[in-house]
């Protein structure tokens, strides 16, 4: 309230028509350092990174298969911010920005599962083991679908948005219950014959390589929710004044083109 | 306040008394899932007793879940619920009241004929004290939570299949809490850990479920 400048211009983006262009402006910017740090990440960590000691090559799956589970728990934070945010606020583009961020989190979630699933095979013996970890990730794989399905199947926007808000938050609560509910769980049923936990020394190359890769997701990801929140938007506000300007717009730029060649 | 808690409570027990069919089935349910296991896995009583307390669960969990949609539906319908939606009264008030009726009358009788049911599975005598406590606090968990489920899938095509895949993963905790109460009874470890973590779970869930549900019944029925 002090400084109303200032916070009408941060708060200028919780408008659709003002955060359409931005985020055309920026995703292609994200798309390219997600490129780059993908292909910088993946150097280090296919030909820099030293051999492991104890698992040979096989562990060389850790630089996609952690960025991707940090990423998976981390969208899901974000998406539950965004579901509060509007449900306290009541802005619309927080619920588009939780609705674009879920099949992204879904993905790296099944990514971490699925390569998980690779890395166990050779060094546990198993393709799945119900570890409390991966019992977790599961979960979450599961809560994910939950939210992508209940929003797909209100026609409504409106009643979609808030339904998909509330599940969310209500996820978000039962995610630490979940995950400390079933690490008892697994201590109780066997021991700590199978760990994730590594040796507590790593390289520092192979961990510049997955922290490389991790920002690499978190660009990949901006990226793609960027994208994905702009026909959403248009979808949307497809009955406002400004939309029907854009798509001219954008008519007429591909006819040129079109023209051109 | 009081009051209006009991009338909703005293109008859906009655409800539920009248379409005592509706219950009966919900029971039913739940011995004929219990006693698939002996033909899934096989009658060796060694194993059986080794997962009867997880079968209880799970099959008590499932006969919650096919009755969820129940909770608000006939009432969405016939347009009661906007009416008690429109009223002063505090909804998550209300809210709470259904799903006691609803509990009393599908979780109570299915906790009533568990004991039942460890017997056919070979449960030892000394976990039945145990089961009963356990599905006790563990049960309206899941109806508190399920109901959460039930209001925002309200009035949705295939709402019964998503209804499962939105609660199933929330269902998680108690399932491991509930069955692992009774194995630790077993086991000789003793229960009290576990029936503390229900019961603290099951006073989360009353102070959270019933805002969140009156919540989710407003999106729904706006």
């Amino acid at each position: 309230m002090t400084n109303p400048e200032r916070g009408r211009s941060l708060l200028r983006f919780a408008a659709p028509q003002n955060f359409y262009p931005l985020a055309g402006r920026l995703a292609p910017w994200f798309a390219a350092s997600a490129v780059v740090l993908t292909a910088v990440g993946l150097w280090l960590g296919f030909f820099v990174a030293p051999t492991d000691a104890t698992q040979g090559q096989v562990y060389r799956v850790i630089f996609i298969h952690v960025p991707a589970a940090w990423m998976s728990m981390f969208i899901y934070l974000v998406m539950a911010f965004w579901s509060a945010v509007g449900l306290v606020m009541n802005t619309r583009l927080s619920f588009v920005m939780s609705q674009a961020l879920a099949p992204t989190g879904a993905m790296f979630c099944f990514v971490a599962l699925w390569t998980g699933a690779l890395w166990g095979k050779p060094t546990w013996g198993a393709y799945w083991v119900w570890d409390a970890r991966l019992t977790s990730q599961l979960l979450l794989l599961f809560l994910y679908f939950g939210f992508i399905a209940l929003t797909r199947a209100i026609e409504d926007p409106r009643r979609a948005d808030r339904a998909g808000a509330i599940i969310a938050l209500v996820g978000a609560v039962n995610v630490p219950i979940i995950y400390f509910s079933v690490q008892w769980w697994n201590t109780l049923h066997q021991g700590a014959s199978v760990s994730l936990t590594k040796a507590p020394s790593m390289a520092t190359t192979m961990l510049t390589g997955m922290l490389v890769m991790a920002l690499a997701s978190w660009a990949y990801t901006l990226a793609v929710v960027l994208w994905r929140v702009r026909p959403m938007i248009l979808e949307r506000e497809r009955h406002t004044e400004w939309v029907g300007a854009e798509l001219e717009r954008a008519a007429k730029l591909s006819q040129t083109a079109g023209g051109r060649a | 306040m009081l009051s209006t808690f009991l009338a909703v409570l005293r109008r859906d027990l009655l409800l539920a008394w009248r379409g005592r069919a509706d219950v009966l089935v919900t029971l039913a349910f739940f011995i004929i899932v219990v006693c698939l296991f002996p033909f899934g896995v096989g009658a060796e009583p060694n194993q059986l007793r080794a997962i009867a307390p997880g079968v209880l669960w799970v099959a008590a969990l499932l006969a919650c879940l096919l009755s969820l949609h129940r909770l608000f539906a006939q009432d969405y319908s016939d347009g009661t619920l906007e009416q008690l939606l429109l009223s002063s009264e505090p909804a998550a008030l209300w809210v709470m009241a259904k799903v006691l009726a609803f509990w009393l009358s599908t979780g109570l009788p299915v906790v009533a004929v568990a004991p039942a049911m460890g017997l056919l599975l070979d449960l030892e005598q000394g976990g039945l004290p145990v089961l009963i406590l356990s599905l006790l606090l563990g049960t309206p968990i899941l109806a508190l939570l399920g109901g959460v489920g039930a209001a925002l899938t309200l009035g949705l095509r295939g709402g019964g299949m998503l209804l499962a895949l939105l609660v199933l993963p929330l269902f998680v905790p108690v399932l491991i809490f509930g069955a692992g109460a009774v194995e630790a009874e077993l086991s000789g470890s003793g229960a009290a850990a576990h029936l503390l973590l229900l019961g603290g779970g099951l006073a989360g869930a009353l102070a959270l479920a019933p805002v969140a549900c009156a919540a989710a019944l407003r999106i729904s029925t706006d």
